[in-house]
């Protein structure tokens, strides 16, 4: 690569950068009046949590399944199998539950939106909007906005739930760890600021995966192969970002 | 072929009586002059056809009187003001007093037909929910489409679409009413039902109407004035009978629907008889 392209490279991303930072700005100046109708955003809630939540169960119980399983095999190596239980819950409430529902979140109802919205702007339906004299951002682009960072936590909160679940199911049923052990070691050993640290990572990533979507389905080209491509941008966009943010956040707490 | 039908300046209309006022407008996109010192003028209460060869640039100019995009140079003025001076707010101020009907429909995917049309009044009025039904089922009996409210858009035929988004541009009562292809894909009895509307909506309410589409029957059957877009300016201007009379070649090419004229009908590309023989010639 030459200098001038990875120049240009630079300004691009730079100049995106910048036109995402603007879009933040007005979508959230435009967050309070959508409150006005809690309804669309009650709908989106539903639209985009309501309808993750067959697949971010199924994950969930896979992963706190995973968990005890690998996470027996390491303790067992310390005779400390005891600790099967504060392993998983932390594992789930600091790491996996927050990344992996965001990375599904970003694959379910990221896409969605994505697609709807660029779909909505293809269709000129968000220009009917503009000529009706309504605010798309406030219509169409806030409830949903808003929609997916109420709706990232609650389902990172059933994934840990049912993760916990499944390590549960795996540790003290098929392995045999000591169910009052599993569940009282990990009573005293986590603590709220664990809890917190995933709440935190959860609200984040749904801020970040919501604006994402929301921008690209937004400024999609209005045709059939631009919309395509925006939402492919959201998944790749999402995931890199979740992931980098999930770095810096656990740098944060520590 | 620039020679205008009538002299350019405008169609006897006094200040008062223009609505929309385009003057020496240029516009460009991605590099392609689409209008260069364009002069239109739309009178108030009065059907303005506006038509063109595809691609002339009559969705764009539609864009420009609605102030979706800004002129590069030169005024719109719409009720007297220039758009460019307006903020968002007074922009939007300005579209509550026009309607448009897009050539899809644009209908929202996620309601039905009646909440469809109620979608103007439920957002910018406070009107009681008995008044609200009544309003939205009179505008949806006028387009004939009272049964279909219930129904949700993707259940509707093309042009029961475009008859709900009409519904829909009226409910508000607009002083100025913008069509963009009306005629495009319809039937024959939608297309006499959406000329006569449009007709119907100009003599008893006395909307102005400005109304862009190639179909030059219709659009000559009902415009009062007429414009003819080409190459980025207007060729001709004038009322229906004049362009009807009119023997400028690119108005007749126009009316006639003849290949052969001053708009080419092929786009350029190199001398057809070499390039078949070298296909044949390896």
């Amino acid at each position: 690569m030459s200098a001038t392209t990875a120049d240009a490279l630079v300004v691009r991303y730079l100049r995106k950068l910048g036109a995402v930072a603007v879009f933040l700005c007005r979508l959230l100046a435009q967050c309070a009046p959508a409150f006005a109708r809690p309804r669309l955003i009650v709908n989106q809630v539903y639209n985009a949590g309501g309808r993750s939540l067959v697949i971010i169960m199924l994950s969930g119980l896979f992963v706190g399944m995973v968990l005890a399983l690998q996470g027996f095999d390491l303790l067992q190596r310390f005779g400390s199998e005891d600790a099967l239980g504060t392993a998983a819950a932390l594992a789930l409430l600091k790491e996996l539950g927050p990344v992996i529902t965001a990375l599904l979140f970003a694959g379910r109802a990221g896409t969605s939106l994505t697609s709807e919205i660029g779909l909505m702007r293809a269709t000129d339906q968000l220009t009917a909007m503009e000529m009706m004299a309504v605010d798309p951002l406030r219509y169409v682009a806030a409830p949903r906005f808003i929609g997916g960072v109420i709706a990232m936590p609650l389902l990172a909160a059933v994934f840990n739930i049912i993760g916990l679940f499944g390590a549960q199911l795996v540790g003290v049923q098929l392995l045999r760890v000591d169910r009052g052990s599993f569940w009282s070691q990990m009573q005293s050993a986590v603590a709220l600021k664990d809890v917190v640290e995933g709440i935190v990572k959860s609200l984040v990533f749904g801020f970040a995966c919501s604006l994402i979507a929301v921008f690209e389905g937004y400024h999609a080209e209005p045709t059939a192969a631009g919309v395509g491509l925006a939402t492919t941008r959201t998944v790749v966009a999402s995931s890199v970002l979740i992931l980098l943010l999930d770095y810096v956040l656990t740098a944060c707490f520590l | 072929m620039t020679d205008p039908v009538k002299p350019a300046p405008d169609l006897g209309a006094s200040g008062a009586d223009v609505l929309i006022d385009l003057r020496g407008v240029h516009f460009t996109i991605g590099g392609r002059t689409i209008f260069d010192s364009l002069d239109l003028t739309v009178r108030r209460g009065r059907i303005t056809g506006i038509m063109g060869p595809s691609g002339t640039g009559k969705t764009t100019l539609l864009r420009l009187i609605t102030a979706q995009v800004p002129a590069d140079s030169g005024q719109v003025l719409v009720w007297g003001r220039d758009l460019a001076t307006l903020n968002s707010r007074e922009v939007f101020a300005l579209r509550k007093r026009m309607g448009m009907l897009f050539q899809n429909g644009a209908l929202l995917t996620d309601m039905d037909v009646f909440e469809n049309v109620a979608f103007p009044l439920r957002e910018h009025t406070d009107l009681p929910e008995p008044l609200l039904r009544t309003l939205v089922l009179t505008k949806l009996q006028a387009v004939g489409l009272r049964g279909a409210a219930d129904l949700m858009p993707a259940e509707l035929s093309g042009g029961m679409a475009r008859r709900v988004a009409l519904a829909r541009a009226i409910v508000m009562d607009p002083e100025l009413l913008i069509y963009d292809e009306p005629f495009v894909g319809l039937d024959p009895i939608s297309r006499g039902m959406i000329v006569r509307l449009i007709r119907q909506m100009n003599e008893a309410l006395g909307i102005t109407s400005v109304v862009v589409s190639h179909d030059v029957p219709e659009l000559v059957a009902i415009a009062h004035d007429n414009y003819l877009l080409s190459g980025g300016g207007v060729v001709a201007q004038g009322t229906s009978e004049e362009l009807r009379a009119s023997s400028v070649d690119v108005v007749r090419q126009f009316i006639d629907g003849s290949a052969e004229g001053p708009v080419p009908f092929h786009y350029p590309a190199p001398d057809y008889e070499q390039q078949l023989l070298a296909v044949e010639d390896p």
